[in-house]
């Protein structure tokens, strides 16, 4: 493994393979009557984020904690970054307190990686711009996996606003190394343009691309990015390429049906799909905390010299 | 080993490891038969034991512990693993390595006899780690120790409750423990560690 998680593109298979048998057995520890570790005693895990998340924030947190680790959590809104601190100073800042790891969300590509070079300890990307999400990647094909036994083969179809997804490019990454085929399903003006020299096949056709997949993946539409007309109406767009009940039964009997959340319930996908026994959106947020527990582990439970 | 003797798969894998076998398979076979009745001796029929092996080579040896006390009592026996790897105080000085599998029977470990069975007692660091994870199982009633070797030079205060041969060694060599179920046969090698042979 390297020193840090920066994108799914830097694991090797094994290494991807590490991270999800470590996490399987990390997943155990959440149905047990003291569900702590000890592992992780006297190091320190930094959540630093520029951008504002829940859920990913809380996972990171959970599973620092789970690993006995100590945990500071640094959000730009009211900070020194708000007075106009640059990223270096902010990482000399974490460098000077002693941060074990460092996992960063920022809303501008490339951050973390700039990250790397000045910090000493570990890089974790919690998600950069539209760039990559690797933890999210690692989590999804984590609960492929748990719900269907294999991920060789599998074929899996991503469907919506691609150009923005940090999600979608870490799991096209990831899947393509552990042997999965993966579709992208979105209308052409949501597809990034090198998107014919990713290791993957696009379609513009959902209810073709369906009957013909595992899994479907539904991302959500950034309602906040899209003030450049990518669609002419939401309702069209829920149209065409949203996941109805209608649309689920194109699936084949075993498919399941992700969403990263948070979803539109009503636009991306419906709402009795959402909470139908295919879905795996709830499943997938407790598989992060014991992803991201592995990840941790994996990074910071070795020797410093290895590191 | 003698180039003469008849090269058997046994033979090979000793001189392999660099060492002379200690125990064969029959002595392996009686040694576990011998500890599964002191067992039974030892808790009242073998009731509300269970039998957690620490990964690797603990587990087939449980596994083979409870066949026998079923064998003799009649009712089965249950058997687990127990991963320690979290709970090592050597964590730090290697790289991150590989989790084993823990798998605690049915019915937990609440107020029932633990033995934790492992392959080889050294330091007792691995039991150390055994018992902290066990704490963070469940309350065991009791909790016993059965190795198939016990070589000494402990660095904590730790005993086992059950030896299936005692093996006064010296730091510069190395037991190396082999069973049928993860290495193809049954056989206890001792030899000369690198360690050893980088200060030879």
């Amino acid at each position: 493994m390297n020193r840090h998680l920066l994108s799914t593109t830097d694991l090797s298979r094994d290494d991807a393979l590490l991270i999800l048998d470590t996490a399987e057995e990390l997943a155990q520890v959440a149905d047990r009557p003291i569900r702590k570790l000890p592992t992780l005693r006297g190091r320190t895990v930094v959540n630093l984020f520029f951008e504002d998340s829940t859920r990913t924030r809380i996972s990171f947190e959970a599973a620092a904690k789970r690993l006995s680790a100590d945990v500071i959590n640094f959000s730009a809104k009211g900070s020194s970054v708000a007075k106009g601190e640059s990223l270096k100073d902010t990482a000399l800042t974490l460098e000077a307190m002693g941060a074990d790891a460092v996992v960063v969300r920022h809303s501008a590509s490339g951050a973390p990686h700039r990250l790397a070079g000045w910090v000493r300890g570990s890089v974790v990307n919690a998600g950069d711009g539209a760039h990559e999400h690797p933890t999210q990647a690692l989590l999804d094909a984590f609960t492929m996996r748990r719900r269907l036994g294999r991920l060789e083969g599998l074929r899996v179809a991503i469907v919506g606003d691609v150009l923005h997804s940090r999600v979608a490019r870490s799991n096209v990454g990831l899947l393509r190394t552990l042997g999965a085929e993966v579709t992208l399903v979105a209308p052409p003006t949501l597809l990034p343009v090198a998107v014919a020299s990713w290791p993957c096949e696009v379609s513009y056709d959902l209810n073709a691309v369906l009957p013909k997949s595992d899994v479907v993946m539904m991302l959500r539409v950034q309602q906040e990015r899209m003030n450049a007309a990518y669609f002419p109406t939401i309702r069209e767009y829920s149209r065409r390429y949203g996941l109805d009940s209608g649309r689920m039964a194109l699936l084949p009997e075993h498919a399941i049906v992700m969403h990263p959340g948070p979803m539109n319930r009503g636009i991306e996908i419906g709402a009795d799909v959402a909470d139908s026994v295919r879905s795996t959106i709830v499943e997938q947020v407790g598989n992060g905390v014991s992803v991201r527990m592995a990840v941790l582990y994996l990074l910071l439970g070795g020797s410093e010299a290895q590191r | 080993m003698h180039a003469s003797k008849p090269a058997g798969a046994a033979t090979v894998s000793a001189k392999a490891a660099g060492g002379k076998i200690v125990l064969g398979e029959p002595e392996i076979r009686r040694a576990l038969t011998r500890i599964a009745h002191e067992i039974l001796e030892r808790t009242d029929g073998g009731t509300d034991v269970v039998l957690l092996g620490i990964p690797t080579r603990g587990v087939p040896l449980a596994r083979r512990l409870a066949e026998r006390l079923a064998q003799v009592e009649g009712r089965p026996a249950s058997a687990g693993s127990l991963d320690i790897t979290m709970y090592r105080d050597d964590l730090r000085l290697r790289p991150a390595r590989a989790l084993g599998h823990t798998d605690v029977p049915p019915g937990g470990i609440d107020g029932r006899v633990v033995i934790l069975v492992d392959d080889v007692l050294y330091s007792g660091r691995t039991v150390r780690a055994a018992l902290d994870a066990l704490g963070d199982l469940g309350r065991p009633r009791a909790v016993q120790l059965a190795v198939l070797v016990d070589r000494g030079h402990r660095e904590l205060p730790i005993r086992a409750d059950y030896v299936g041969k005692n093996l006064p060694t010296s730091q510069r060599e190395m037991v190396k423990v082999l069973l049928e179920e993860v290495d193809g046969q049954d056989a206890v090698i001792l030899g000369e560690s690198d360690e050893g042979k980088a200060r030879a």
